[in-house]
């Protein structure tokens, strides 16, 4: 279902201009650079500081993709009493742990019953340093 | 007509209320009600709430009081986070089949010809990528005709909702063309006739008077003799059960608690001015639906998007709008539709599919008093009336609106929406929380 569109097209020089090249010079989209999977796309606000190690800092905003399977190693958006939480996955012998990236955030292993469910994962992170708008 | 069956209904589970238990994991397994706007009646119920014998159109106020300890959450409907949420459901689900009818905000048939294999293995994966991608619960129902892949999502929700009603393996995803005829028989003969599409609830007292009670009954009626009595229309539905197809795909038999209007363009098509044009026309039928049933709207879904099944770059959005306040008045529609449109077309798109969906109904004269500001009430429900007069007798389309009209006037009346959850999807300054 994905569709990767390069920036430019690249043809030779000789032959019939293809009318779909028109689209090749429409303005640079962020959409495009950031979205694999819009209809399984979801932003969120961070709270909280375990993330820094990563580059993810509170009140920055982070893009979720429901459609990319959650690797170790990646860092993802999960489920953990009810509750939101950005951290590093972590697969121990299949069993998934959530890895804070500040070495003062203790790993989170889920409790006997706990229940930890991977949503998607974070493939981006919106840092801004002035606020234009209202938001 | 064209038939491109066998046809797939996709259906939320308690659509709306799921939409609220992905951005709020804590609703799950509890009792949760959603609330109409204008008049705090339940317009959804978890099967939690369904479980307590709480019903569709309960007010809330009523439901406090008879179940004061039960824990339930009540929500004000959030349409904006509704119609995002329906449009990414729409969009995943139309990678089962190559034709899609968006039927209302939270079902869709699928015209599945020509899709080899087994269909009931992939609705399953596809009900699972809809899971996957977007948080929602869905059910599958699959039969040679609309009428009964209709009847198919019904056992499939059942099964899966009240263990033992139906075969355990029906759950989720039921494909009544491939059941062997005894057990599809057991199956008609176990369901109540008023289950039926099409069939309402005088009809369905009609028939039981007679003895019809089962989907089985109804469907070893003879059609001719359904014509005589009844109509055509419950012929055709009678037909429909017996398997032989007789309503394609956008035929819409009846209105429901949402209007839908929406329509597949024979051709891509890739500029403004068209894509207005089509929901403008939408909006107007759907308006003359909404008159017609004695109706007003608060808030309309636009959406537009390509085919999964052409090349090319695919996109699909949608937009809710608030109207300034419930109409049910062609011009107000119309130029909702076409801001809506304005604000999600993206150019270098080949459009495949565009609709309308009217949300939030109420009937008439249940509207919030307004200060008689502009005195254009009477006068445009008189223009109404003469317009859909004019429309019946010289056929659809006869009068419109020329200028879909693109000033809008700032919005004066707000809905009572103290319960409502933020607009998770649609407002930057309302994004989910998640904690590190």
């Amino acid at each position: 279902m994905s569709l990767c569109l390069p920036f430019l097209s690249w043809r030779p020089p000789a032959g019939f201009p293809s009318p779909a090249d028109d689209y090749d010079h429409a303005r640079l989209d962020l959409n495009e650079l950031l979205i694999a999977h819009p209809l399984a796309t979801f932003f969120f606000e961070v709270s909280g500081r375990s993330m820094e190690g990563a580059g993810i800092f509170d009140r920055d905003l982070v893009i979720v993709d429901r459609a990319i399977k959650p690797a170790h190693g990646c860092i993802v958006l999960a489920q953990v009493d009810n509750d939101f939480t950005v951290k590093y996955l972590r697969l121990r012998r299949g069993q998934p742990e959530l890895a804070s990236a500040n070495p003062t955030f203790p790993t989170l292993r889920p409790a006997e019953g706990q229940q930890l469910l991977v949503c998607g994962v974070v493939t981006a992170a919106i840092k801004r340093f002035t606020r234009t708008r209202h938001f | 007509m064209h038939f491109p069956g066998p046809f797939a209904l996709i259906d939320a589970n308690n659509f709306y209320v799921s939409c609220e238990r992905v951005f709020r994991p804590a609703l799950e397994g509890r009792p949760v009600i959603v609330l109409s706007n204008n008049d705090g009646c339940a317009i959804a119920r978890s099967n939690e709430a369904k479980a307590l014998g709480i019903k569709m159109g309960h007010p809330w106020f009523q439901v406090r009081q008879a179940w004061p300890d039960a824990g339930i959450t009540a929500l004000s409907a959030n349409f904006a986070l509704y119609g995002d949420m329906s449009s990414r459901l729409m969009g995943v689900a139309a990678g089962l089949g190559p034709e899609q009818e968006v039927y209302s905000i939270d079902e869709t048939f699928i015209g599945l010809a020509g899709i080899p294999g087994d269909l009931a293995r992939r609705s399953h994966a596809v009900r699972s990528r809809i899971l996957q991608w977007t948080g929602l619960p869905t059910c599958v129902g699959i039969g040679p005709t609309k009428t009964l892949a209709k009847l198919a999502n019904h056992i499939a929700k059942s099964a899966e909702r009240k263990p033992g009603s139906y075969p355990a393996e029906l759950a989720q995803v039921c494909n009544l063309a491939i059941l062997p005829a005894s057990e599809l028989d057991a199956i008609m003969a176990a369901t109540e006739v008023s289950e039926v599409w099409g069939i309402g609830p005088r009809i369905a007292g009609q028939l039981r008077m007679l003895n019809v009670r089962t989907v089985r009954d109804a469907a070893s009626l003879d059609p001719a003799t359904v014509r005589r009595r009844w109509s055509v229309t419950l012929e055709r539905t009678i037909r429909e059960l017996q398997g032989q197809p007789c309503i394609g795909l956008e035929q819409q038999p009846s209105a429901k608690q949402q209007i839908a209007c929406t329509r597949s363009f024979g051709q891509p098509v890739d500029s403004l001015e068209p894509m207005v044009q089509a929901v403008s026309e939408f909006a107007a039928r759907a308006g003359e639906k909404l008159r017609a049933q004695g109706g007003r709207t608060g808030q309309m879904l636009v959406f537009a998007h390509t085919s999964p099944f052409q090349p090319g770059k695919s996109y699909s959005k949608s937009i809710t709008l608030a109207l300034r306040r419930p109409s049910s008045n062609t011009l107000d529609l119309v130029a909702t539709a076409a801001r809506g449109m304005r604000a999600i077309f993206k150019p270098g798109i080949q459009f495949m599919k565009a609709g309308v969906m009217l949300l939030d109904l109420a009937p008439e004269g249940q509207e919030q008093e307004e200060l008689p500001l502009d005195n254009e009430g009477e006068a445009s429900e008189r223009l109404m009336s003469v317009l859909d007069a004019i429309n019946d007798r010289y056929g659809q389309g006869a009068i419109r609106v020329a200028s879909a009209g693109t000033q809008v006037k700032k919005r004066e009346w707000e809905m009572r929406q103290q319960l409502r959850t933020p607009r998770y999807t649609t407002r930057w300054d309302e994004l989910p929380v998640a904690r590190t």
